[in-house]
Formats: C-alpha cells, structure tokens, sequence
C-alpha cells in the first residue's frame, strides 16, 4: 500500500506516493536523492539526519514520511543561498569544525538552531545543545569553536 | 610561499559543510538491487538446516543466497574463497573464514545467507522470513580461559583454541634479572574489548561489466589497494586488471575499515550472480556485531627493580583474544605492534614477552587505534606506578631514574626496535613545568587533608609509526611491504594532479599534500589536486593506518616533487642555453632561472608546456612532466609522550 505525501523541500514542492513506513531521511536519500542527510546508527543518538521541519531541528531517522505531509524541510543541501555560504557553515570551515566530515550536515543543521536567538550562547550551552549529535574524530573542542562563532557573528 | 607549517584551511570542507560528501552509501546506480545479511544471534551454534523459500517468495526479492551457494560457486559465479590473513606468524594455525558460514556459526554476527532486493526494506522484510534451524554449542568468550584444558573448542584443528604463540625478548637474561632482583611488582591487568564505531557504519557497492568482465568494488576502505589484492587474490579471484576498487569519502576508519571483510566478498559476488548493481549498508547494530573489535587482552606481568627503584627486568604474558577468525592483521597487533614497544621509555636490561592468540566465540580482533602500543604503555606505566608506590617513591622521580638517557640515542631496545632519537628527560621537565607538578602535589596534599578525593597520575609513552621498512616488517610477518606511492603529473598548462596511494578519512590530505607538493615546486596550492582511493586512478597503495601518511606518503610526494623540479631545472637550463649548476629553481615563486638574471626567469607553466610540446627539449630527454616514487622508510617513527593529569572525585555525586 502506498500514500501520498506533499512536501516543500529545500523550497521545492515534492509529491510522492510512498509506504506509510518510510522513514524521512530514507524518503530524502533514496527518493529525492539529497544524499547530504546522513545515517550514522538505528537508535536516534547520533543525530547526523538532522533536518528542519517546519522550523524545527529533528532527527529525520525518528520521523515518518508521512508524519511530514505538508511540510516544510530544510536540508543541508539548501542551507546556503545564493551560493553563500550559511555562517554556521562558514564558521565550521574557518574553525576546523569537521574531519571526515559525516557528522558535519547533521551538526550543522543542530547547531543553526541551538543559536537561533542566542548569540551569547556559553560553551556549556552548546555542549548541552549538541548532545544529540556525535562526532567520532573531533572531540567537540573546534565543532563548539565553530558554534559559538556563528552564534556570535 | 611556505604553506607547510601553516594554517590553511582545509580544501576538502566545502563539500562536506554543504553535504556533498560521496560516501559509498549515497551510491545509487541504475537498476540497483539492495542486499542485507542474515546474521547468527548465536555465539557458536551448528546450521542444521536454512529454509531461504518464502524469502525467496516475497515480491521485490531479486535472490537469496546461502554460505554453501557461496562456497559452491553456483550461478555463474564462480567459488569464493576463503578469507585470508595478511599476518602469519611461523606455526599459526588459521581458521577458516568464510563470508557466509557454511556449517556453523562462530560469533554473533556471523553471517549465514545474503537477501538481494529491490529495496533496503523489503531485503530486511525477507530476512525475517529466513529460518535458520541452529543447534547451540557453548562457547568460549574469554581469551585465557579459553586457551585452558576442557574449554569449549572453535575448531578442530586448533587444540586448546591457541592459533598461536609469540615470543620476543632474552627469557634467560629476564628470569637471571628476577631471581636478582631486591624487589618485584606484579599485575594481572585486563585492556578491554572495545568497538572502533566509525561514524559512517561500512558499505559496499558492486557493479559488475559482463560484456567486459569488469568489476567495481566501492568499499568505506582505508586502503583500496590491499583489498583488490585480496578480492583477486583470495576471495573472488578476478584478475587486478579487471578489478577497480574505490574508497570515496570514508566517514572515519580508527583502524576498523583497514581489513578485508566478508560483505566486501559478498557484495560483488552477488551482483555478478544476479547481474545487477548491489549495494549494502550496515545498520550501528550491524556495525556492533561485524566491524572488527580492539584491544581485548588478559595479561600477567612484572617488573624486577633494585631498591633504588632502577628497572631491571620485565616478563609479560598475554593472552590476545583474536575473535572467531584471524581478521586481516589481526596477529599483528598483540605481538610485533605490542611486544616490540615493552621497552617503553625507559631502559630495561632485560625484557621476555609472550602472546598467545586465542580464538574465541566473539567478533574478530584487529588493529584499532595505536594498536598494540597503547596496550603495551599502559602495561608498564601501570607496573611504574605500582613499583614507585611500593617502593615509596614519586611517580614521576622513578620515571625520570629510568628514562633512556639522551645521549643513548640511536637506543638499540632489547626487543628488536631501535629508537632514532628522543630526549624523554626534556620530555619530563616539560611537562612537569607545564602542570605545575610540585604545586600540584602541595594542593593534593592539602585537599586531602580536607577529605576531597584528589588524584595525580604521571604516564610516559611510545609509539612505533609509520611502520617500515619493509624487509623489516615483512621479515617480522607482513605479508605487505610498507612503502607508499605517490605521482605528481603536471599538465601541459602548469597544474597539478597529484596522486596517492595513501587514503584520506577525515585527516585531511587533500589539504596537507597540496601543501607539501606546493611548497616543493613553488606554486599556489589552488593549482594542486590530490586524488587518492580509486585503484584505477591511482598508483599501487597501501593506505593509510598507523599514523604513516604524512610521513611514508608524503615523503613520495617529496621525491617526486625533486624528481619534477630536475626535469625542469634542464629543460630551462637548455632553454636558456646555461649549465645546469647555474640554475636556480626559486621556490618562492615558481621560476626557474641562471644564477643572478631573475629578470629572465621562465615560469613553471612556461616549461610544462614546453615539456609537452617537445620542440626544444634537452637531446634524449622524452617529453612530458611527471614523475612516480615509491617512498619505503629507513625505521618507524618514535613520537613519544608524557602526560600528567589531576582528577577530583566528588564523595557524595561521584562526578
């Protein structure tokens, strides 16, 4: 049995008919072929599918396809505009925020809103903030780095 | 320009920060199939018998396929073989690995018949429709009770389940040591199992040319170059002509992606069978269960001292858990990467080592982080600490009494390494100026007094990197030399390709071998591009593990570099009709011209082109610019360290 689903992705309208257990971050790899959303375990810990749902940091591994029907979803892929670069993206790349760089979308699209009204956001908060998302190779030191200079700039 | 030593950042992040990078799992290629594995929940069990037919019925499954199917070889397919150990020490006894396991099932995990289907879920649905009949046996779990009498047997052929026994060191000058010495400190220590846990779980993709009988093998690999080897080699056996092998992007390895695995047999081996693409993912509980483990030792040891608390002798006995199988490095790791560093930073007269490799009913063991090294640190720093409280001395005052002095340098240890250079007492004062070592003992000795938990702990250690050269480590049992490859290809216009056989997953060598190559021929880095991971890119590689790619591949790079800068230098000198000892090759601006006339310097990109346009080249000089090293080390690199730490303990909270 398949169901319809309508959502805006990335400022694109996308219908399609899927089954009802499809997970989003499978209907954004496999369907839509945004492959920037990234799967790192089965248990919603890792937080590397993080997307925003109609404003909102979630895990797209803990979400239904359906459960987005008329949606809106912002992936890593459309995070820059106009071919510049988000300040988070800026600042993980200008403070060595990523090594293999998996990690990387997820923490990314966390981090945007963790500092989303919090320019002055402590080294305590992020860390509190960015609990949900692992990173095997930095150990966090430049990936906060990184964070509280978006949040300040 | 001088890039090397700089901070530039990294070129590889664009893509990464917009969620660009190409891991094997973004594949997706035309008429793909999905595979997903049924795997044992069962430590050591017998397959009596698999019913694969509703799995086989269930719609959108494209094929099932047992360990015997594979073992057989049906379906065009041809026989796979068995998985093979690249480190074999004399006596060993291997046992036999198979992708899918065929009579019986040694570790959880182990994987018994593969689904192909037309999605990732409907190959799931179909696992669960397979019924595997096992029948349980006990198994053995613990690396020293299992190499005991009446312990639960893997195999047959391997008594006792010891694969094999290894020994290094002077065992009579380390007994005569201990019956003479005034005092001995010993330790039974357990260095736990752990799970490397990349971030990216592992993946395979496979598409198979029946019209060329061609196959492409992408794998998250630290070293495309030894898997091919094996695939043709050993377990598919399709010629290395005609098999490409590729590690995109690699979401960290840790060691865990340096072996070759039985998905990487599998997965091809299906897609040519079904004639379709293939990809598989594993899931983190996949990743828990498959990717080889680390460390996982049970060790007896003791340290014979003088009063002074001069070191005098060491004696260590191991027992390594090796897991179910023997993964690709696996012996390696608990001997010639364990015992050869007992000397630690100290000077130890006499030191006698052994290691039995026992087979257990676990995921396999293999190199993970320092592998080995850190085992054999912890060991002796642990033994340290253990004689300087015994014996009433500091921690870091009984270090210090035993630290090799600097002027031993070249020290020949008294288990085969030879450590180039080093001054650990430098080491020592550094670090203890930087703790603040006194103060911290005064403040220490104050909070306790006031009944707070405070602790100081002092460690040194040793590593061997790089590991090379490779008579060396093949006459200690590699079956792989250890040299790297590198070419630098200047094209026509003055760019660059460069490409390695070291790989990159997250250390950035787009980066740091663009800098290299840049500041050896004098060019911006933005004309530098390094390629690396794909064995029909680049040149035959041993990849990347045990710290060795900036010094074994880099240093490649280096050599070809000279190698262009000579070629170069006589192009513009016959250009510029000047001897070849007046020329200068300027670094700082990428020209080349004879000595004191810089206002007729030709550019590098003037002689690339010249070289391929070949109209007025040096007589028997061939056209073209680029150049291929193979760079095999003199020793191992020995970085080595010294820690001091303070942790308080809360009574109440325990934080």
């Amino acid at each position: 049995m398949k169901v319809p689903v309508s959502m805006t992705v990335n400022g694109v309208e996308r219908t399609h008919e899927v089954e009802p257990r499809l997970l989003l971050v499978h209907y954004l790899r496999e369907v839509l072929g945004l492959t920037g959303t990234n799967i790192g375990c089965d248990t919603s810990q890792c937080g590397a599918c993080t997307v925003h749902l109609n404003g909102m940091a979630v895990k797209s591994c803990t979400v239904l396809a359906v459960q987005a029907d008329g949606s809106s979803v912002t992936t890593i892929e459309g995070l820059a505009q106009n071919g510049n670069l988000h300040p988070m993206q800026q600042a993980f790349w200008d403070n060595h925020g990523l090594q293999c760089g998996y990690c990387t979308p997820g923490m990314i699209m966390a981090a945007v809103k963790l500092v989303e009204n919090n320019p002055s956001i402590t080294d305590e908060e992020i860390r509190h903030g960015l609990e949900g998302n692992l990173c095997r190779c930095t150990g966090y030191e430049n990936i906060v780095k990184s964070v509280k200079a978006a949040a300040g700039g | 320009m001088a890039y090397v030593g700089e901070s530039v950042k990294r070129v590889e992040d664009p893509r990464f920060i917009q969620g660009q990078g190409k891991y094997v799992a973004n594949l997706q290629l035309p008429g793909m199939a999905y595979a997903a594995i049924k795997r044992s929940p069962y430590a050591h069990a017998k397959i009596k018998r698999i019913d694969a037919g509703a799995a086989r019925n269930l719609e959108g499954v494209v094929a099932v396929y047992t360990g015997q199917d594979l073992v057989e070889g049906i379906h065009f397919s041809g026989p796979c073989g068995a998985l093979p150990c690249g480190f074999v020490p004399p006596d060993t006894r291997v046992p036999t690995h198979h992708a899918l396991a065929v009579d019986k099932v040694n570790h959880v995990g182990d994987g018994v018949a593969v689904v192909v289907a037309e999605s990732p879920y409907i190959a799931y649905d179909a696992l669960d429709l397979i019924d595997v009949d096992y029948e349980p046996l006990p198994a053995a779990v613990n690396a020293k009770a299992a190499a005991q009498e009446g312990a639960p047997q893997l195999y047959d052929e391997i008594a006792n389940n010891i694969s094999f026994h290894w020994t290094l060191g002077d065992k009579d000058a380390t007994e005569k040591a201990f019956s003479e010495a005034d005092h001995v400190v010993e330790l039974d220590l357990v260095n736990q199992r752990l799970i490397p846990n990349a971030i990216e779980p592992r993946a395979v993709a496979a598409q198979w040319n029946r019209f060329g009988e061609e196959m492409t093998v992408w794998t998250s690999s630290q070293n495309p170059h030894i898997i091919r080897l094996l695939l043709s080699g050993f377990t598919l056996g399709i010629p290395e002509n005609r098999l490409r092998v590729i590690s995109p992007d690699v979401g960290g390895g840790f060691g865990s992606k340096i072996f070759h695995y039985p998905e990487e047999v599998i997965v091809p081996w299906v897609a040519r069978a079904t004639n379709r693409p293939v990809r598989w993912v594993a899931s983190r509980s996949e990743s828990y269960i498959t990717d080889a483990h680390g460390r996982d030792h049970v060790t007896n040891c003791k340290l014979a001292l003088k009063h002074d608390g001069t070191i005098t002798g060491l004696n260590v006995s191991t027992w390594a858990n090796m897991g179910a199988y023997l993964s690709t490095f696996a012996p390696l790791i608990p001997t010639a990467l364990y015992i050869t560093l007992f000397s630690a930073l100290y000077k130890i007269p006499a030191i006698w080592g052994e290691t039995w490799g026992v087979v257990t009913n676990t995921v396999p063991v293999d190199a993970y982080r320092g592998a080995g090294r850190p085992e054999a640190a912890y060991l002796i720093e642990r033994l340290v600490d253990l004689a300087a409280r015994e014996l009433g001395m500091d921690v870091l005052e009984i270090r210090r009494k035993n630290l090799i002095p600097a002027d031993e340098f070249p020290y020949q240890t008294p288990v085969v390494v030879v450590y180039d250079s080093g001054n650990y007492q430098k080491l020592f004062d550094k670090a203890e100026e930087m703790a603040g070592y006194q103060d911290m003992r005064k403040a220490q000795a104050a909070a306790r007094a006031e009944g707070r938990l405070v602790g100081i702990g002092v460690s040194g250690c040793i590593e061997a990197s790089a590991p090379g050269p490779s008579p060396v480590v093949t006459s200690l049992g590699s079956a792989i030399g250890l040299y790297e490859s590198g070419i630098v290809r200047v094209h026509p216009t003055g760019n660059v390709s460069v490409f390695t056989g070291s790989h990159a997953h997250g250390q950035g060598h787009e980066t740091t071998f663009a800098q290299i190559v840049a500041d050896e021929l004098g060019l911006p880095m933005e004309a530098i591009q390094i390629i690396h991971g794909d064995t029909d890119r680049i040149p035959f590689g041993t990849g990347t593990y045990g710290s060795r790619s900036a010094a074994i591949g880099g240093s490649a790079l280096v050599r070809s570099s000279e190698k262009i800068r000579d070629k170069v230098t006589r192009i513009a000198a016959h250009q510029l009709e000047a001897a070849l000892e007046d020329m200068v090759y300027d670094r700082e601006n990428g020209t080349i011209y004879v000595k004191g006339s810089p206002d007729k310097a030709k550019s590098f990109a003037e002689i690339a082109f010249a070289s391929y346009y070949a109209a007025n080249l040096p007589e028997g000089m061939e056209p073209g610019l680029e150049a291929t090293s193979y760079y095999d080390p003199s020793n191992f690199t020995f970085p080595n360290s010294a820690h001091i730490a303070q942790v308080e303990i809360d009574r109440d909270t325990g934080e």
